[in-house]
């Protein structure tokens, strides 16, 4: 078994037609509570980041609600894509064939695949999205922390200078920042995800059809067809 | 219907006893904090100002406890440390606090620098640019700055907007807590608590342009004592203050226990709560409606037909490949 361009529970469900598993029910789980959080968490923001936008404040019950389970639900976010992160990191890594990806950016929109470099499990704008969530994330959670006001005293014995005033000013200058920057990343990732027909369902059933693998994720399926029932010499046919 | 309470103009006489409705009313505000469009008010009231004279002052806290009285807080006991400070520092519980601070001056006489600490109710306030909650802060066209416990949501952005550092959030009520100048009192015709309970008058109260004529009469007459340095502190970067103080040493309001030399809303501030909203919110409501509308007009990127058989083919050949000769497919 191979796992340069898949990960361990990635396999070929059936052959006629081809469906691979793409992800497991525990992976779709933490997707998913990433997800609403990341949204819930958006919406209860931006109804602190413009006047305009105060009235979702009423989704959650009003501005006292928001202000407390804003943070609560950033702690959640933070943990749970921490959990997908340790899933996925290693097949973002940058490979030589995303250069030529990017390179080939034009083609990518114009929807010529066949144009484009052989790929594993993932392209460069999926690691784009990957790595640009991660780093904001850092970001805003770090710098939640930081205006947390019910939590500064939390900062004291370790960090002062974090609880001070002109701390303070520069975290939610960078929050709100990061918060424009990960809305936008989102807006990509969906978009992304319902542009390429046939990708939403491998974060509900779980599965793609094998022609989505064999046109965008190439080399995982052959990474996958493999892998596929090797037979293992040291079994006895009774096993 | 009584009779609307007159202005007050000073807090040294004794208020009016009759009964009189409210004079600070609803119409009179000015700024709202997270309120774009402020109906202008049908009247200007006349600007008034607290002035403190900090040559004046003893240290006796008599304005500490009348605010106390007054507003009804409950600071709590805390601990001696050998400093004259009660509480350390301003709490939610309370609203001004005697700033304690030792000077040694060129001729190497001590000083003892004793200044009130409080809101300074800014003319341009950066508490109320800060907050994000519709109606929590308001400014009257008096110039006093308010806080509004219903309308706050307990976020803590005043904090990090004031140049003085003065709003704090309470810990258990999870609202902003700062001095009101008395808006209570001032409707009704009365100066200040504090004002009323200075036992020297280093604390008057009254219109702003009274106030700057006593404190020049002030900064006169220390002058003539020999404190070449004395002037008033109305800092023109905040647009000037409601509370301001007469110092001996003007050139120096940072011997006052931290009084800032030149406050002025945090361009950090400004930038967070200005350009960063704008161009924010663009972005994301452009993207957003780009996606939208791209979504619905665009058929996507489809997998064909053909494109499952070749995985079919690629999948049966492997598989009747032998796994030592599967390099390379
Ligand atoms: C990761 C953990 C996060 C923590 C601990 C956190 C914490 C906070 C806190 C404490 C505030 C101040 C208001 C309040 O007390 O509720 C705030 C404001 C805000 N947060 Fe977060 N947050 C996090 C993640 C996010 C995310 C993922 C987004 C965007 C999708 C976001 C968007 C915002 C926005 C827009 C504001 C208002 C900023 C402004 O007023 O300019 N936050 N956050
Ligand atoms: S001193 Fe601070 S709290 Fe008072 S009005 Fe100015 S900015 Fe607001
Ligand atoms: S805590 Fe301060 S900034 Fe936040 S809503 Fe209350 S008054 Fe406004």
């Amino acid at each position: 078994m191979s796992h340069e361009y898949s990960a361990p529970g990635d396999h070929i469900e059936s052959t006629k037609p081809v469906t691979v598993s793409r992800y497991r029910g525990i992976t779709r789980l933490n997707h998913w509570v990433t997800a609403l959080s990341l949204i819930i968490l958006a919406i209860s923001g931006l109804a602190l980041f413009h006047p305009s936008l105060f009235f979702l404040s009423g989704l959650f019950g009003g501005g006292q609600v928001v202000r407390w389970l804003h943070p609560a639900v950033g702690i959640v976010l933070f943990i749970s894509f921490f959990l997908l992160f340790l899933q996925m990191w290693k097949l973002n890594l940058p490979r030589r064939e995303d250069a030529i990806w990017v390179a080939h950016i034009g083609d990518v929109v114009a929807g010529n695949d066949e144009k484009l470099p052989e790929l594993g499990k993932y392209n460069a704008g999926q690691k784009f999205v990957f790595w640009a969530m991660t780093g904001l994330i850092l970001l805003l959670i770090l710098t939640g922390l930081m205006i947390w006001e019910q939590q500064i005293p939390l900062w004291e014995p370790y960090a002062p200078w974090a609880a001070t005033i002109p701390a303070r000013r520069i975290a939610l200058l960078v929050h709100s920042l990061s918060a424009v920057g990960i809305v936008l990343v989102f807006i990509l990732h969906v978009y992304a995800a319902i542009w390429t027909r046939g990708t939403l369902r491998a974060m509900t059933t779980g599965s793609v059809t094998g022609g989505w693998a064999f046109r965008h994720h190439r080399k995982w399926l052959r990474e996958l067809a493999k892998n596929r029932k090797a037979p293992d010499n040291n079994k006895t046919p009774a096993e | 219907m009584t009779e609307r309470a007159p202005q007050p103009t000073t807090a040294a006489a004794n208020p009016p006893v009759q009964p009189l409705t409210s004079n600070l009313l609803p119409s009179d505000v000015v700024r709202i904090s997270a309120t774009a469009n402020v109906p202008a008010p049908e009247r200007q009231l006349e600007k008034v100002a607290k002035l403190i004279d900090v040559s004046k002052c003893i240290g006796c806290k008599a304005c500490q406890s009348a605010c106390i009285e007054w507003n009804d807080t409950h600071p709590d006991m805390e601990e001696n440390v050998g400093v004259y400070e009660n509480p350390h520092d301003l709490t939610p519980e309370m609203f001004t606090l005697m700033r304690f601070d030792e000077y040694v001056n060129p001729e190497g006489d001590l000083e003892w620098l004793i200044r009130k600490d409080g809101c300074m109710h800014c003319e341009d306030p950066g508490c109320l640019k800060a907050c994000p909650a519709p109606g929590a802060i308001v400014q009257y066209s008096n110039g006093i700055v308010d806080f509004v416990s219903s309308n706050c949501i307990g976020c803590g952005y005043c904090v990090s907007g004031c140049p003085f550092d003065v709003p704090r959030i309470h810990k258990t009520a999870q609202v902003s807590k700062k001095c009101t100048l008395c808006s209570d009192r001032v409707a009704v015709g009365q100066g200040p608590a504090c004002a009323k309970a200075c036992p020297t008058q280093a604390i008057t109260f009254g219109t702003k342009e009274s106030q700057i004529a006593l404190a020049n009469e002030r900064i006169e007459d220390l002058k003539s004592r020999g404190y070449d340095n004395a002037g008033l502190y109305d800092p023109q970067g905040v647009g000037g203050t409601h509370v301001m103080y007469v110092l001996h040493h003007a050139d120096k309001p940072g011997l006052y226990s931290g009084l800032p030399e030149d406050p002025r809303i945090s361009p950090v501030v400004e930038g967070w709560k200005g350009a960063t909203k704008t161009i924010g919110l663009a972005a994301m409501g452009l993207a957003a409606a780009g996606a939208v509308l791209h979504g619905l007009f665009s058929k996507g990127n489809q997998v064909s037909a053909e494109e499952e058989h070749e995985a079919e083919e690629l999948v049966v050949k492997t598989a009747a490949t032998p796994p030592e000769n599967r390099e390379g497919l």
